[in-house]
């Protein structure tokens, strides 16, 4: 029983491990978050927010299966989900400040996305905790990504 | 505290919140459901409304519907045989809320033969051939017309009277009460002025048994 170099050190991985832990923590509260707002608020749920949801409901299944056994090629499939989304939510939130036109505006039937259903202390809406969600657990797994050895 | 212990920890947290939320949420929105309700009484029943049943019946199951809404067709028997159950017990007072497009037609055509003493015929006609005219989500009044043949109603007398100005201000009315209750989807009902706590047929069973049971003493 000799531990040779090609072992991973177990410190860095714990890092890791953890910051992909705290990633799925976010995308799991949001996911439940969303599906609050959607099935026991009963909110309507416009275009936008779906595309949000379609890359941030899988993050909650992808991620724990990299934690047991720890695999950090996790971050290789989760990462481009996050980005995806991140940028979805900051069009969405551009959307709702006006600082996109009307008329790049994707949802033609159902709910209009730049109508705010929530507003909590005057300028937390849901596309605005998107972003935040989506920029916290790229954020978590970019560093995970150079805190890992290869 | 190992990975696994951790991870776990972290699930049954989230999933305990989430559940707390909803109870919570749930909770709340019924006592508001209960409030509004009380605090709109007048909003329930209308002189105008069509009703089934013994006027001194105890219990009234005020029931708000769309005559092309799938649901509330295949809740008319179920609440026909809870009056069938306890005879003279309940009373039904229907409210429309034609939310479906085109559903408003068929409205004014129900409120048309009411005028010729056969609107639970005609309803029960059209509720049995909805498939027939509901169309996509929408109701399509030109294919309801023959359903309500031989039932020995004066068609062209029909077609005048669906155009009268107080059909229009029926369902106008009907509306203004659904959204002062805060009623968005069909069927609603309300027992004794109480809503379902949520939506569905054992709800409705236990609202109205609880009501039978109150009025036995």
């Amino acid at each position: 029983m000799n531990t040779t170099k090609t072992y991973v050190p177990i410190r860095e991985n714990t890092k890791a491990w953890t910051l992909i832990f705290s990633a799925w923590l976010v995308a799991s509260a949001s996911t439940l978050g969303a599906l609050f707002f959607g099935e026991v608020m009963h909110l309507p749920t416009c275009v936008l927010c779906w595309y949000q949801r379609i890359f941030m409901f899988p993050l909650v299944l992808i991620l724990p299966i990299g934690l047991f056994p720890f695999d950090r090629n996790v971050l290789r499939y989760a990462m481009p989900l996050a980005g995806i989304g991140f940028l979805i939510a900051v069009f969405h939130m551009l959307l709702i400040a006006g600082l996109i036109p009307e008329n790049i505006k994707p949802c033609a039937q159902g709910v209009p996305c730049s109508e705010t259903v929530i507003e909590w202390f005057g300028f937390v809406t849901i596309p605005l905790l998107s972003v935040l969600a989506f920029l916290g657990i790229l954020l978590l797994l970019i560093t995970a990504y150079f805190r890992s050895s290869k | 505290m190992n990975h696994k212990t951790l991870f776990i920890t972290g699930l049954v947290g989230l999933l305990l919140v989430f559940i707390a939320g909803t109870l919570f949420y749930t909770a709340q929105k019924e006592k508001q459901a209960v409030q509004a309700a009380e605090a709109n009484r007048a909003s329930l029943v209308r002189m105008h409304s069509p009703k089934l049943g013994k006027a001194s019946a105890p219990v009234v199951i005020v029931e708000f519907f769309d005559p092309a809404c799938e649901t509330c067709r295949r809740f008319y028997p179920l609440v026909k045989q809870m009056m069938a159950q306890h005879p003279g017990k309940i009373r039904l007072v229907l409210r429309y809320t034609p939310f479906h497009g085109g559903s408003d037609q068929i409205v004014a055509m129900l409120e048309a033969s009411r005028k010729q003493h056969k609107f639970w015929p005609a309803l029960t006609a059209l509720l049995t051939s909805q498939a027939d005219w509901v169309q996509h989500h929408t109701a399509n009044p030109s294919l309801a017309w023959k359903h309500l043949e031989g039932l020995g109603l004066d068609l062209d007398q029909l077609r005048v009277d669906m155009a009268a100005p107080e059909i229009s201000q029926v369902i106008a009315q009907d509306i203004e009460d659904a959204q002062t209750l805060n009623v968005t989807k069909t069927p609603e009902f309300f027992v004794n002025g109480k809503p379902l706590p949520s939506f569905g047929y054992e709800q409705l069973k236990t609202l109205v048994d609880e009501a039978l049971k109150a009025t036995q003493y």
